[in-house]
């Protein structure tokens, strides 16, 4: 890190904006997933170029970018979540713990476990507050009897710091509680199936500021067990969350590098002209 | 410049608030319309068939004499029994002044000619009851019955009538004696067709269609709501399911007739079924009611939020545990008001049957799928095409039997969708 900063300070001249080549450090050593040369086609329309990128455990990694830069996408290739869209095509090398999610021998089922996926709009089941968070573990066959399911809801809903507020109605429906609680209550339903990677899209974006700062922190807290993706359209949340950047744009991805150093020295004139506020 | 937007704005606005106007006016009016002949319906249909329900009786002292009956304790001997002349002998015991063959016969016809049949059950369940005499109420003759409710003038000329003026004096008699009144009429709720309007029931056609129904709910609904299932969730989106749907589509609009033929051909000539049977009547109406029920599930299946299919996705569930945990429940409530609103459909559909011979007349009711049958709306056709003037007001009541079963129906559609809707 102390050699990144040094690197900085030069502040050496910005990369132009026509040369589209990622520029900084998207590799970290012993990463959990590795994305190389990853191209998404809607049809014949190209959404992502060419990115590569590492996410790293224990760390949270912001992508940040304007609508429609291919952050979203690229965070659902790292799931296989794109498998719904029928005319939607992968092509390149993800891999989690070495393994490349894409190949044909792997199962989606098993590989959705090990990369949960919490999403924009808080989606719990139209079931109750217990059943969201024991479904997973139910499924997948994790829990035998009513005790166990009983221990695993409970853990999860108290790493998701929702125990308290849910304790005494784990039976009303997930949908009454408020939109924070729910967005709670949909990581507490991820982390029950015990995955290594948790993908965040946008978790805060329907959210009041009290309710995004609790999510903030109970991010913060996942990163000790989890590795955590999570694309936002706030650079404050980006920044107060995350341990590395990356800044995506028009399907390309532009910079990679810690947080502080795409925040407050960029390396690309892109970067610059959106965390400045000059563009986006 | 003088004009600034505001008087622009405040200049505009007597239109705009006219037009809103002109609109209420047509939408009050569209409904108003709507009701008005809803509520001819009920009641030019009600008027004429409440009087149905009722039905004339008249009170004879049966005297079940051995002489005429003979040996009744074994089959044959009840089979070759008089019963009619017991409900004769009855009659003319009431007046004796009638001694001419003419006039006896006259006489006669003002009781139904069921009527022995009511004897001849009263004597099977008591056995007992021979050379005793019993007060029977027995069914009388539909024309009776239409003078006793008023639907047929008595002040027409004698030769203008169905009775003529010797009738009407006994029917005068008899109702000063309170031997003759309008009761319950239980025979229209228990039995089959008849040729005669007093002894003619509503039950056989409604088993008819219940058991028509039952094949059509038990084939349609599964095949319809899986290949929905299929269609929505699990086919790739190709030419292929394109061409299946534009299909499916057009058959939705088939005429009923179109089906019935088709019904005629493979069910009844290519595979040998029995003609007349609820069996293929239900399966007519199963090929009619399936394009309806796949159209409603579909709907309901796209439907259902996408964030709670990525939800269970996103936990690790496989495309069938999303499709019966989460998707399917959600759906079910709009399945279910598409599969009984297809099937009210199908209650109310007569052309295919016409076509595989359930327009027969019969007499029995019939006890199970292969059994000779009709179905209540063809049973209405039936009836509004028989000359008798009785059968005007059982046309009427089986209608009001018909529609009562839609509402019915329709009602439990709405319950249901209400019980099961969940939000989310």
């Amino acid at each position: 890190m102390e050699k990144k900063r040094d690197f900085i300070s030069k502040k050496e001249p910005l990369v132009s904006r026509e040369n589209r080549k990622t520029v900084g450090y998207p590799n970290v050593e012993n990463p959990r997933m590795t994305c190389r040369n990853v191209n998404v086609y809607y049809g014949d329309k190209q959404a992502i170029n060419d990115v590569t990128l590492d996410i790293g455990r224990n760390e949270v990694i912001a992508m940040i970018g304007p609508s429609g830069c291919g952050k979203s996408t690229f965070l659902r290739c790292l799931n296989r979540m794109n498998d719904t869209i029928d005319f939607c095509s992968v092509v390149g090398n993800i891999s989690l713990d070495g393994k490349n999610i894409y190949d044909k021998d792997v199962d989606v089922v098993p590989l959705r476990a090990q990369v949960g996926m919490v999403f924009q709009k808080p989606n719990p089941f139209p079931k109750s507050i217990y059943e969201n968070v024991a479904y997973g573990p139910k499924i997948h066959g994790f829990v035998q009897n009513r005790t166990e399911t009983d221990e695993i809801v409970e853990t999860s809903l108290k790493k998701a710091g929702l125990w308290e507020e849910v304790k005494d109605r784990l039976n009303q429906p997930g949908t009454s509680l408020s939109g924070g609680q729910q967005q709670r209550l949909c990581i507490a339903r991820t982390i029950a199936v015990g995955p290594e990677v948790i993908l965040m899209d946008e978790p805060c974006s329907a959210l009041d500021p009290i309710a995004t700062a609790r999510i903030e922190d109970l991010i913060d807290e996942l990163r000790e067990n989890f590795s955590i993706a999570i694309v936002t359209h706030s650079m404050q949340q980006a920044s107060r969350v995350s341990q590395r950047t990356a800044y995506f744009h028009l399907g390309d991805l532009i910079e990679v590098g810690s947080t502080d150093q795409v925040f407050l020295n960029p390396l690309h004139q892109l970067t610059e002209d959106y965390v400045t506020g000059r563009f986006g | 410049m003088s004009e600034t937007n505001i008087d622009i704005v405040n200049k505009g606005l007597g239109k705009r608030y006219r037009a809103e106007k002109r609109f209420r006016i047509y939408g009050v009016c569209a409904i108003a319309a709507s009701l008005i002949f809803l509520a001819f319906l009920f009641i030019s249909i009600s008027s004429t068939g409440y009087t149905a329900f009722q039905q004339t009786f008249i009170r004879l002292s049966v005297y079940f004499d051995p002489e005429i009956l003979g040996d009744t304790t074994n089959r044959e001997g009840l089979a070759s029994a008089n019963f009619p002349a017991i409900v004769k002998q009855s009659l003319f015991k009431m007046f004796p002044e009638v001694q001419s063959r003419g006039e006896k016969k006259q006489l006669a016809s003002l009781i139904s000619s069921g009527a022995s049949y009511y004897i001849r059950d009263m004597l099977i369940e008591n056995p007992d009851f021979v050379g005793e005499t019993i007060q029977v109420w027995l069914p009388a003759d539909d024309d009776v019955d239409m003078l006793i409710k008023g639907h047929s003038d008595r002040g027409l000329v004698e030769a203008e009538r169905r009775l003529n003026d010797r009738q009407i004096d006994w029917i005068q008699q008899l109702e000063k004696d309170g031997s003759i009144e309008k009761r319950f009429n239980k025979i229209f709720f228990t039995v089959g067709d008849s040729r005669e309007p007093e002894l003619a029931g509503i039950w056989g056609a409604a088993s008819g269609s219940f058991f028509t129904m039952v094949i059509t709910l038990l084939l349609s609904f599964p095949i319809g709501v899986a290949a929905a299932i299929y269609l929505e969730e699990f086919a790739k989106k190709n030419r292929w399911t394109d061409i299946i749907e534009v299909n499916i589509n057009n058959l939705a609009a088939v005429p009923s007739i179109v089906f019935g033929l088709l019904g005629l051909a493979v069910f009844l000539n290519f595979f040998g079924m029995p003609r007349s049977a609820p069996l293929v009547g239900g399966l007519v109406m199963t090929l009619m009611t399936l394009p309806v029920i796949i159209i409603a599930s579909r709907a309901s299946l796209k439907s259902v939020p996408p964030s709670i299919r990525e939800a269970a996705l996103g936990v690790g569930a496989s495309q069938m545990q999303m499709v019966f945990h989460h998707v399917l429940p959600l759906a079910l409530p709009g399945m279910l008001t598409g599969a009984i609103i297809g099937m009210a459909r199908a209650l109310g559909e007569t052309a295919p049957l016409l076509m595989i011979g359930m327009v027969a007349f019969i007499v029995d009711v019939p006890s199970g799928f292969t059994d000779p049958a009709t179905a209540l709306p063809v049973q209405i056709y039936l009836w509004a095409d028989s000359p008798e003037k009785g059968f005007l007001e059982k046309t009427s009541a089986a209608i009001m039997v018909l529609l009562t079963f839609l509402i019915a129906m329709n009602a439990l559609a709405v319950i249901l969708r209400k019980k099961f809707e969940k939000r989310w």
